[in-house]
């Protein structure tokens, strides 16, 4: 390992940590799922839900004060995390998924008509791609697919073919879940730039590990998920640029996003709170914002470069573990960390090892378009995150080796 | 290991998944069906071939893990030769056996190859890998054309 980052430093932060599994230490390896909360957030939530829990906007009362102040300081903490200009640039929503389904439905429906264009790529998890489907067949626009290499790269120069002067906007994940690729974003930005054509980022595995600029990756709308990065779920966020956000349609209906109503028409709120139909999750955004408070306490850049040589760590094991096959070999990438293991199927294997106290996903991991590509029915994954330590991707490699001898009779 | 793990994969179960009995397409069958489960993506098509209301005979293809797997070719290897009638009270039998409600009752061959099974009864989240093959023989016997999925009971 070259960073001197200690994880040991901050698994006493996560109580879930400390537990055992079947009598074995609990190994959490399945962070692109969601990541285990510091104790710092569940406390935030629990602090106001104790003390200042009041709707927001609407109450006049000291308790409806303090939740609205702390829940506007939540849009600004992270605007201030991924670089935004103004806080009005964060909506909250419900994830990653809702963000994408509120864009494709208040930007898409405005902008993309018959005949018009969408790219998306091969590599997206199925809530950067079904939206995206569903706003086609409605309108009658065209979905374009850019391809990926075997290795889990996108085949960049595809672009060229499917660019046309149709093409009304690229999605892209900036973090593939099951290769762990991250793409070229900024290269995908300007040579969309230079057409006029908007992009969105999926930012559900990047934003938890990566340190984000949105004024540096220049996106249109970045996306991501706040239990993916030690928030609560239930909560995400949709960044975008603001004349995106003054021109698009509403999303829902409802209190909060009006500005005035009449029987028969109204007018709506300001930005983001035109996009916040409801009462939101309040709590969900303090956690938020105490998670990312932690996040950069940790430090972004240090996670990045730690998950960067635990990556690499993880992966040589592996790979010097006869019968594991790995699927996903691009230059850069991050902690996901898709595997086969002989001919045991994910699932066996998956629930062999969480016998063992390590908890792995197996499945098609809401990708069933790579699945497909790589002729695969499911893989194993590992997903890693800051607090995961060395010595358990040693203790992973060695119950593969014990699962090798279990099935194999 | 646990000694319900080792339970779940018994050495009946592991050698059925590895060499699966009756895993081949069948071309002249009379009721075919796909059974998926969208979940992990196991998936097997049933092949069957009835005459005068008895399994003549009974293949299957696809993929899947190890329970799912040796389950299907259990149930292929039970089923042959047997009346309609057999087949659905044996399916009744391997659901009570996994969902843990009862055994069979008895000891006969066919008895002691579904109660392999009785440790899936311990860990809920395989029941359907268990019974996937199950269920697309007899929603198959009973007219069934369409793909069934372990998601609708
Ligand atoms: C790349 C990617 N995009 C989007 C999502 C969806 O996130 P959520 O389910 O939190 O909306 C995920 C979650 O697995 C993901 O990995």
């Amino acid at each position: 390992m070259k960073t001197k980052f200690d994880p040991l430093k901050y698994r006493p932060d996560f109580p879930i940590l400390k537990q055992k599994i079947h009598g074995y230490p609990l190994v959490y390896f399945d962070n692109a799922a969601t990541t285990q909360k510091p104790k710092m957030v569940i406390d935030a939530i629990k602090n106001f839900y104790e003390r200042d829990n009041a709707n927001v906007h609407r109450a006049i009362h000291q308790l409806g004060e303090r939740a609205t102040e702390a829940y506007e300081k939540a849009r600004k903490t992270i605007a201030g995390f991924i670089g935004a200009e103004s806080e009005k640039q964060i909506v909250f929503t419900k994830g990653a998924t809702e963000s994408i389904n509120l864009v494709a439905s208040a930007w898409g429906r405005k902008y993309i008509s018959e005949g018009d264009e969408i790219i998306v790529s091969e590599m997206e998890h199925h809530s950067n791609l079904i939206p995206w489907q569903l706003l086609a067949k409605d309108v009658g626009a065209v979905l374009k697919i850019l391809p990926i290499n075997l290795d889990g790269t996108l085949v960049f120069n595809e672009f060229e073919h499917i660019l046309s002067n149709k093409t009304k906007l690229i999605a892209v994940t900036h973090m593939s879940n099951v290769f762990g690729t991250i793409n070229p974003i900024k290269k995908i930005v300007s040579m969309a730039h230079d057409r006029g054509i908007p992009v969105l980022l999926d930012g559900a595995q990047s934003v938890p590990h990566l340190p984000i600029d949105v004024g540096f990756l220049d996106c249109d709308f970045l996306v991501f998920s706040g239990h993916k990065m030690c928030g609560p779920t239930g909560i995400g966020v949709l960044y975008a640029k603001i004349n995106h956000l003054e021109n698009m349609n509403p999303y829902q209906g409802g209190g909060e996003m009006i500005s005035s109503v009449w029987l028969d028409n109204a007018t709506w709120n300001e930005i983001p709170h035109k996009f916040e139909a409801g009462t939101q999750n309040i709590a969900g955004a303090i956690g938020l914002a105490k998670a990312i408070e932690y996040l950069e306490y940790v430090n972004m850049r240090d996670i990045t470069l730690y998950e960067q040589d635990l990556v690499t760590y993880t992966i040589n094991k592996l790979m010097s573990i006869d019968g594991v096959v790995i699927y996903g070999n691009a230059p850069a990438r991050g902690g996901a960390i898709s595997f086969n293991l002989d001919d045991i199927h994910p699932h066996d294997l998956a629930h062999f090892l969480d016998q063992k106290g390590i908890a792995v996903r197996a499945g098609h991991h809401c990708a069933q378009p790579i699945m497909r590509k790589l002729n695969l029915a499911a893989t194993t994954r590992a997903s890693l995150y800051f607090y995961n330590t060395v010595e358990e991707v040693d203790y992973l490699a060695e119950q593969l080796v014990e699962a090798k001898k279990f099935f194999n009779l | 290991m646990d000694a319900e793990f080792r339970e779940l994969y018994q050495e009946i179960i592991l050698e059925h998944s590895k060499s699966p009995r009756n895993f081949r397409r069948m071309e002249d069958a009379t009721h075919k069906l796909e059974g998926r489960n969208p979940l992990c993506g196991d998936q097997y098509t049933i092949y069957l071939k009835i005459e005068n209301g008895i399994i003549a005979d009974i293949s299957f293809e696809g993929s899947g893990c190890a329970i799912s797997k040796a389950s299907a070719s259990v149930m292929t290897s039970v089923l042959k030769g047997k009346s309609i009638a057999e087949a659905k009270k044996l399916f009744e039998q391997f659901h009570d056996i996994v969902t843990g409600v009862k055994t069979t009752g008895d000891d006969t061959d066919i008895s002691r190859k579904i109660a392999a099974f009785s440790g899936v009864a311990e860990y809920p989240v395989r029941i359907k890998c268990a019974t996937l093959a199950w269920h697309a023989m007899r929603n198959s016997i009973e007219g069934v054309t369409n793909s069934v999925t372990t998601e609708e009971k």
